[in-house]
């Protein structure tokens, strides 16, 4: 049979080709651009606050000056900082992401489960984590046990709700036609509800990949021997500000490419996604 | 080369009987008093204004909703879970998963009941070929036109092995080129393939030429109006159909029946 309608639409990725590798690089500096034109200009006000309106160097170092003494403090003090920092936001998050994806599982099968815990989840939001900290650390010690588990409530809240909306805004007439497909409750999970929620949860689990530096860093405020937050602890009192940008600096290239992994894995999991489909 | 064929029940008995059937939502009484029997490999169209139910009288039969009143049965099982059992439902949306390709998609009932799914796509991909997707096996449905959609929901369908095919306006949201298309298409496709269906749509002449029966509801609460038996010769083109007086003739009197209620 051969009519208009056999005549699909080829894959974009065809037309493309090895081609279109330089237009993709100019795609990108084109995405980037706009933000490192942005990051030039307060680059540019910072460096003109700390060299010409003299604002004294314990307040706002020069670029220049928090660069220096990141390079010169990197082997003996900022690289094992930043390790140790690293372990504990990838650490925190993946146990946020294992927990948060098991509780949304659970919420969205049962419903009493869901109207008794739910209230619970948003509650628990409330809870002040800068002073549950030091008791963590009261209980567990200087490990990285309690910074894990700080990291891993910062970040579970957002994917838990996301998740559960994915699971749960599924088209009602997919559910229904499972059903004629012989369906029963956990092939629809599998094969519907859990794909189509798979770009919601990852949305929560971008926006986690955000806060989860600043979980790790105060887990280490509560209590801890190295770790970026530890170096912030340490270089305060003794006023080395320059010190204490370059561990913020590092904290947040480490925010950026978190979120640029989970995108990423995003990409390869989810390609209908990124096309508009949803189901 | 055959679909997965079901076993055919009780010769005699009807495949669908549906005796005073109700079903109301909320204050509105959706159908009412509704009565129909068909029999094996019998085929039904379904044609009313929109809003009569008729979408609704197809849930009810297919299982996924109950009546408030009535009794509905499909190759002797009342229950829904056995009405479940016996019907397949192709919806006028094709609701195709976008994660899964053609033969993915078409092999879901397949998967749902325990085949792997490496054989749950051998199995189909028999069938694709028939249904004018060969070469289409491996792409996923953002490639793929409206009309190819529907053919794989249909194809889709049909691998679920079931008696009993319902369809839900299958066509209505496509232009009216493809339409005609997949009209003749699934006239076919039914030829070779014998199975008890019953159409919904609010197109008279996708009634005459898919159903060998047309029933004719009334605007909410939706009643039988009328019931036309339909005798056209088979194999003849589309435009041959059209043309024929007797097809004009029934359409007319259909046409009117509806303009009148």
């Amino acid at each position: 049979m051969s009519s208009a309608t056999d005549t699909a639409i080829p894959p974009v990725e065809a037309a493309i080709g090895s081609a279109g590798s330089k237009r993709r690089t100019r795609k990108v500096l084109g995405r980037f651009l706009p933000s490192l034109g942005i990051l030039a200009v307060v680059a540019a006000l910072w460096e003109a606050a700390s060299h010409w309106f003299g604002v004294p160097k314990y307040i706002l170092p020069s670029l220049e000056a928090i660069w220096l003494k990141a390079v010169r403090s990197w082997s003996d003090t900022l690289a094992s900082a930043t390790w140790v920092t690293t372990k504990e936001v990838l650490g925190g998050f993946f146990l946020a992401v294992v927990v948060a994806v098991a509780i949304a599982l659970l919420l969205h099968l049962s419903e009493p489960l869901r109207n008794a815990v739910y209230p619970l989840l948003i509650g628990s939001q409330a809870i002040p984590i800068v002073v549950i900290a030091p008791v963590l650390a009261i209980i567990f010690g200087y490990t990285i046990t309690p910074k894990l588990i700080v990291v891993a409530f910062i970040c579970f809240f957002s994917m838990v709700v996301n998740s559960l909306d994915g699971l749960r805004s599924v088209d009602p007439e997919y559910i229904r036609l499972m059903r004629t497909l012989d369906g029963n409750r956990w092939s629809t999970l599998r094969r519907v509800q859990i794909p189509a929620a798979l770009p919601s949860m990852f949305t929560g689990m971008r926006i986690a990949a955000t806060y989860a530096p600043v979980g790790a860093v105060f887990g280490e405020y509560a209590g801890s021997q190295d770790g970026l937050g530890y170096v912030m602890i340490q270089a305060t009192p003794l006023l080395q500000t320059d010190m204490v940008f370059a561990a913020i600096a590092i904290l947040t290239i480490e925010a950026v490419l978190l979120f640029l992994a989970v995108s990423f894995v995003e990409r390869m999991m989810c390609p209908w996604a990124r096309r508009g489909h949803s189901v | 080369m055959t679909a997965p064929q079901p076993a055919q029940a009780q010769t005699g008995a009807p495949a669908i009987e549906v005796r005073g059937v109700e079903k109301r939502f909320g204050a509105t009484t959706a159908i009412q008093g509704v009565d129909l029997e068909l029999a094996i490999h019998d085929r039904l169209s379904i044609v009313g204004p929109s809003g009569c139910g008729k979408s609704t009288l197809l849930g009810i039969i297919s299982g996924l909703d109950e009546p408030d009143s009535g009794v509905v049965s499909v190759l002797g099982e009342s229950s829904s879970q056995g009405r479940l059992r016996k019907c397949a439902w192709m919806p006028q949306r094709d609701l195709l998963l976008p994660w899964r390709d053609v033969l993915g998609n078409a092999a879901v009932s397949l998967e749902n009941r325990g085949v792997r799914p490496k054989a749950a796509r051998r199995q189909v991909a028999e069938l694709a070929g028939r249904f004018g997707l060969a070469g289409f096996e491996n792409r996923y449905p953002y490639q793929l036109s409206g009309g190819m959609r529907q053919r794989v929901s249909f194809l889709r369908t049909l691998s679920a092995g079931k008696d009993v095919l319902l369809f839900d306006e299958p066509f209505g949201a496509l232009d009216s080129i493809t339409r005609a298309d997949l009209q003749s298409w699934l006239r076919a496709a039914l030829d070779a393939e014998p199975r008890t269906t019953v159409l919904v749509t609010h197109d008279v002449e996708e009634a005459l030429l898919l159903g060998n029966r047309v029933l004719v509801m009334s605007a909410r609460p939706g009643r039988v109006m009328a019931t036309f038996d339909v005798h056209l010769p088979e194999a003849r083109s589309r435009r041959d159909l059209i043309r024929l007086p007797e097809f004009a003739d029934l359409r007319d009197q259909i046409l009117g029946l509806l303009e009148a209620s």
